[in-house]
Parts: C-alpha cells; structure tokens; sequence
C-alpha cells in the first residue's frame, strides 16, 4: 500500500516589543542577570493586574493580515492551567475559543509549484520562564528559575495539516519566518528561541481523509532539524505501519546529536489545562477602521515584491526570488538600482548582488550588514562595469576591497591602475611592441593565420596587465598589422 | 451533583494538594453542595441574553509599549522559598538535570 505523510506544524513566535505582553517590564534581557527584568505581574505575584500590550496588539494583527487570515472583532484571552514553576501563577494567559485570527494560508514554493498551506488560527500568549535543572551535592535534584523570558509576548500560528514532508515543513517554516520578519514582527531568531517549531506529524494511506495516530515532535532548533527530524519521523512511521504494526500517539524529542527522534517520558497524567476566561483583561474589540489601519502597516509581503522586481526591472525570477529574501537585501538592491546611471540595465546589478556580494557577505539570507558598500558605490561600480571602464576581473578585486573598506571603486581602480585603457595613443607603443617582439607570430597572421592575432592581443594585455580594452587592441592590431605588410 | 471520589482525587492533584482519607470525604460533600448551590444558576430564563466572559463594562484597555524600570532583583527574591545566586530555586519538576 502506498502511504503519505501528514503534518501541522505550530510555530511560536516571540512578538519584537520593547516591553512584555502584561507589563512593561523590558524584553531586552539577553545576557542580563537572571530575574533583573521582572516585576509582580511576570512574577505572578498575588493581587496583581495584567494590563494588554497595545503594540503587541498591532503586531500580532500585522501577522494575521499578512497570513491573509480573519481577524477576529471580539478578542478573549483565556487562562491556560498548567502547575509547572516556568509560570509561578499557575496557568498562562493565551487565547482559547476567540483567537485572534483565522482561516488565512500562506504560499510555499515558487514557479509554477506554488503550494497553499492553510493557516487554522493565530493567537496572542505569554512566554514562560527558563528552568535550569541541577543536582545539588547531597544528589537531590532541584530546579533553578529565571523569570526574565516570563511574559515576553508570544504568537501561537498553527497551520492545517497540508505538509507532506520534511522539505514543505522547512519551505513553510523559513517563509513564515520571512514573512514575520518582513513586517516587524518578530526577529524569527531559532537560536535565540524567539522561533520554535513544533510539529504534529502522521501517516495514512494514500488517498485516505482520515489522519492516522499523530506524533507531537518537539525540541528542532533549526530550519535544517526541522526537515531532518520531520524526515526521520515519517520513515519511522511508514516502517511501524509497514510491518504491521501501530503508531502510539506520543510526543518525541528530536536529538541532534544522534539524528533520531525518542520518545519524550510521559507526563504523569493528561493535560486538563481547564481555560476559563481571564477576569483581569476585559475584552478587546477590533474595529473595521483599526483592522484598515493595520493593513496599511504591512510592508509589501516577499512574494509581492518579488514578482514586482521582476517586472519592474527586468530580472530573472530566480535573482527576484533571492533578492527578496529579506526585506534589507531587497531594500539594498532598489536603493543601487535608483542611483544607477542611464541605460545601466538593473540586470545588473541584480547579477553583481546576488553573486559577488553574497559570496562575500555568506550570511544567512543575504545578510549584508557586514558589507561597507553602501547602494551608492555599488551602483558606482555596475556603471563602470557597464561603461567598460573595468573588466570583470578589476571589478571583483574592486567589490572585494570597497566590501571591506567603504571607498569609492572608481578612486581604487585609479590607485591600483584598474582603469580600462581604450585611449588608442595610450596602447599603440604596447601594440607595436607586440609586433616587434613577436615576429612568427606577425608571419603566421599575414601567411593567413588570422587566429595568430589573438596571441598577439594576449601579449598587449600582458603588457598592460590587463587594462587594455580587448576590441580596441584588436583594432589596433589588425590596423598596424595591415599599414606594415 | 454528587461528585465521585475520583473527581475530588482528580482536582486535589491538579491543585497539587494530598488530602487524606478523611479529607477526600468532607471535601467531597462540600464541594457537591457547594456546586449544587452555584447550579441554581441553571434555573434562570437567560434565553434573551448575550453571553459573556465578563461582567464589568470595560473593554480595550491597553498600555503603550514603553518599558519602565523592573523591581530590584533581591526585591523579587526576598519572599523566595529558596534562592540560588539571583535565581529562584524550587524543588525539582523533571526528577533529572539537563
């Protein structure tokens, strides 16, 4: 029997405020001491009124617009119950039957092979606490708690079960993440937590509308662990049902280290989170005209303008695909496209970014913010590459020192003697030198080996290390060549 | 509303308390008037009203996202059960370190 995967991921994302969901407290605790960005509320002291983050409103809506979702008008948020120290007041606030928004899709893959994955619901919670388990000398196990993460604002995005694989997981998860970032909305950092990735993975006959027993995948730190594990997950799976056997319904951990997924221990009894409604927040109503302004707050999302690049500028939808890979590198590319000189085609420099200057960078998605070449010395550099005032050999030293310094590529092409020569009384000396000093060459060419004249342009070159424009010499040559028969 | 012995045992663990034998008992009787009492609710007519979570006329009120100072961590800790360096220290929730 043929069988097919099937998943649902649910991607937690920490919300880009400067202060946390229920109080103002500051979210920037990277490095701080633990504990020295708490207060009651986070705390979960007694007595204490959480009061709602109005921008972490705005953003959480920012990702419901722009996962083409409902947003809901009446907002409820509900208490979750759980006794587990990372939240000392005993449950977290989140969203339950009234999330914010829902029933929206997102696109993965591109040319041609677009794939919507639907999006069930987007709701706005709090982040817990850190544990740090430890054994104390006498080997009594005890647990160490740091509340400075506890009520960072977090947003629960759960897709419908439409993935199939490893790969549409990771597509789905990294488009996400763009999307995310391209709006403001949260830095999507995996490795810094403020992106998690957890997974409901099945399997069941192809063809079949029922889901089979479902496995919650858990602790993937990476786009990469993401695929990996979702990977490894599905072929445990299919040889379980193959041979005959059954899936239990558990949660596993992916292990990196070993590239398996185990089973993570029970917990001692099922969840029974018994939400009920927060007394301490009154509803939140979102108007017509509030949804309408936060619409307008949504940047052009990646596949928009990519296909506008493309368009717009004439490039390939492969350069338009990498250029927009994050909103910065499309910025940069529009920002040297805007400076380039007349008839300097975008083209272009769309080759130069996304070759040469990624090569450099090798950040992640193109990071370019160890780059010194501002969009104005790029542009600098295609037009001088256009004017054929360098070769492309010039140009990458050229790229590679503007890169790291930030000076003018015309002002280092003249101090390291880059500049193209085209300027006939300039290259005639070489080119007669050339003749002279070569002369079976100069036989075989007038003998009618016409091809000898480019070992001949290869001695001007040399000569000129390379500066010379070669059509010019050529010219030059066959002129010389052609007077003195 | 009589509750079982198993829904006092179940709520008691979730609440993390252990009741004896005894207590189970008594609780169990209270808890069932207690609920029955609350069930008279039920009786009402409530046919022609909106249902709601809330019963104070207030709704969107927000804060601006502008951090103010936390409190000063020996502060926070000072009614700690325990502490570690400026951490709260607590009895162990997995029974292994990580």
């Amino acid at each position: 029997m043929e069988y097919e995967a099937v998943i649902g991921l649910e991607v937690h994302a920490q919300l880009q405020t400067r202060s946390k969901m229920f109080c103002r407290c500051s979210t920037q605790y990277a490095g701080a001491e633990p504990n020295t960005h708490i207060c009651p509320v986070c705390a979960g002291f007694p007595g204490v009124l959480p009061v709602l983050n109005e921008y972490a409103v705005e953003l959480a809506m920012r990702v419901g617009l722009a996962l083409n979702c409902e947003i809901v008008s009446t907002n409820r948020f509900d208490r979750k119950h759980y006794p587990y120290p990372d939240l000392p007041k005993g449950y977290q606030i989140s969203q339950y039957d009234l999330p914010l928004a829902v029933g929206g899709y997102l696109t993965i893959g591109h040319m041609g092979e677009e794939r919507r994955i639907g999006i069930i619901r987007v709701h706005m919670e709090e982040d817990t606490g850190k544990l740090l388990h430890r054994r104390g000398d006498d080997g009594e196990v005890y647990s160490l708690l740091d509340l400075n993460r506890a009520g960072v604002p977090l947003l629960e995005i759960v897709s419908a079960p439409d993935l199939h694989s490893g790969a549409e997981a990771r597509a789905y998860a990294q488009k996400l993440r763009q999307i995310l970032r391209y709006i403001d909305a949260s830095t999507g950092n995996m490795e810094e937590g403020a992106l998690r990735v957890d997974a409901n993975v099945s399997v069941r006959p192809r063809g079949s509308e029922e889901l089979g027993p479902k496995v919650e995948i858990k602790n993937m730190n990476s786009f990469r662990s993401v695929e990996r594990a979702l990977d490894h997950e599905i072929a445990r799976q299919l040889e379980v049902v193959r041979s005959g056997g059954r899936i239990s319904q558990e949660t596993r951990g992916w292990d990196e280290a070993a590239q398996v997924t185990l089973p993570q221990r029970r917990k001692e009894y099922a969840d029974d989170y018994r939400y009920f409604p927060e007394p301490d927040l009154p509803p939140l109503v979102i108007s017509d005209e509030r949804r309408r302004q936060t619409q307008g707050n949504v940047a052009e999302l990646p596949d928009a303008r990519r296909d506008r690049l493309a368009e717009q500028y004439a490039i390939s939808a492969y350069d338009a695909e990498v250029l927009t890979g994050s909103r910065d590198t499309a910025d940069y590319f529009e920002a040297v496209v805007a400076r380039l000189g007349d008839g300097v085609p975008p083209k272009l420099a769309a080759n130069w970014i996304t070759g040469d200057l990624f090569r450099l960078a090798k950040g992640e998605d193109g990071d370019l913010s160890g780059s010194k070449l501002s969009p104005d010395l790029m542009a600098e550099l295609v037009g001088m590459v256009h004017g054929g005032e360098v070769n492309q050999g010039s140009a990458r030293l050229l790229l590679e020192d503007a890169f790291r310094s930030g000076r003018s590529p015309r002002a280092l092409a003249r101090e390291r003697g880059l500049l193209q020569v085209s300027d006939e009384s300039q290259l005639s000396g070489a080119v007669r030198r050339a003749i002279e000093e070569n002369p079976a060459a100069v036989e075989d060419y007038r003998g009618g080996k016409k091809q000898a004249i480019g070992f001949l342009i290869g001695q001007v070159m040399r000569q000129t290390r390379g500066t010379a424009k070669a059509d010019v010499v050529r010219t030059l040559l066959e002129r010389e060549l052609a007077a003195s028969d | 509303m009589e509750l079982t012995r198993e829904q006092v045992e179940h709520v008691a663990m979730l609440a993390r308390l252990g009741l004896s034998e005894e207590e189970i008992e008594r609780l169990r009787t209270q808890l069932s008037s207690i609920l029955a009492h609350v069930n008279m609710l039920s009786e009402l007519d409530t046919e022609a009203i909106p249902p709601t979570a809330q019963v104070i006329a207030m709704q969107d009120v927000v804060a601006p996202d502008e951090p103010v100072a936390s409190y000063p961590v020996d502060e926070m800790l000072e009614n700690a059960p325990e502490r570690e360096d400026s951490y709260f220290r607590v009895r162990s929730v997995l029974g292994y370190e990580t």
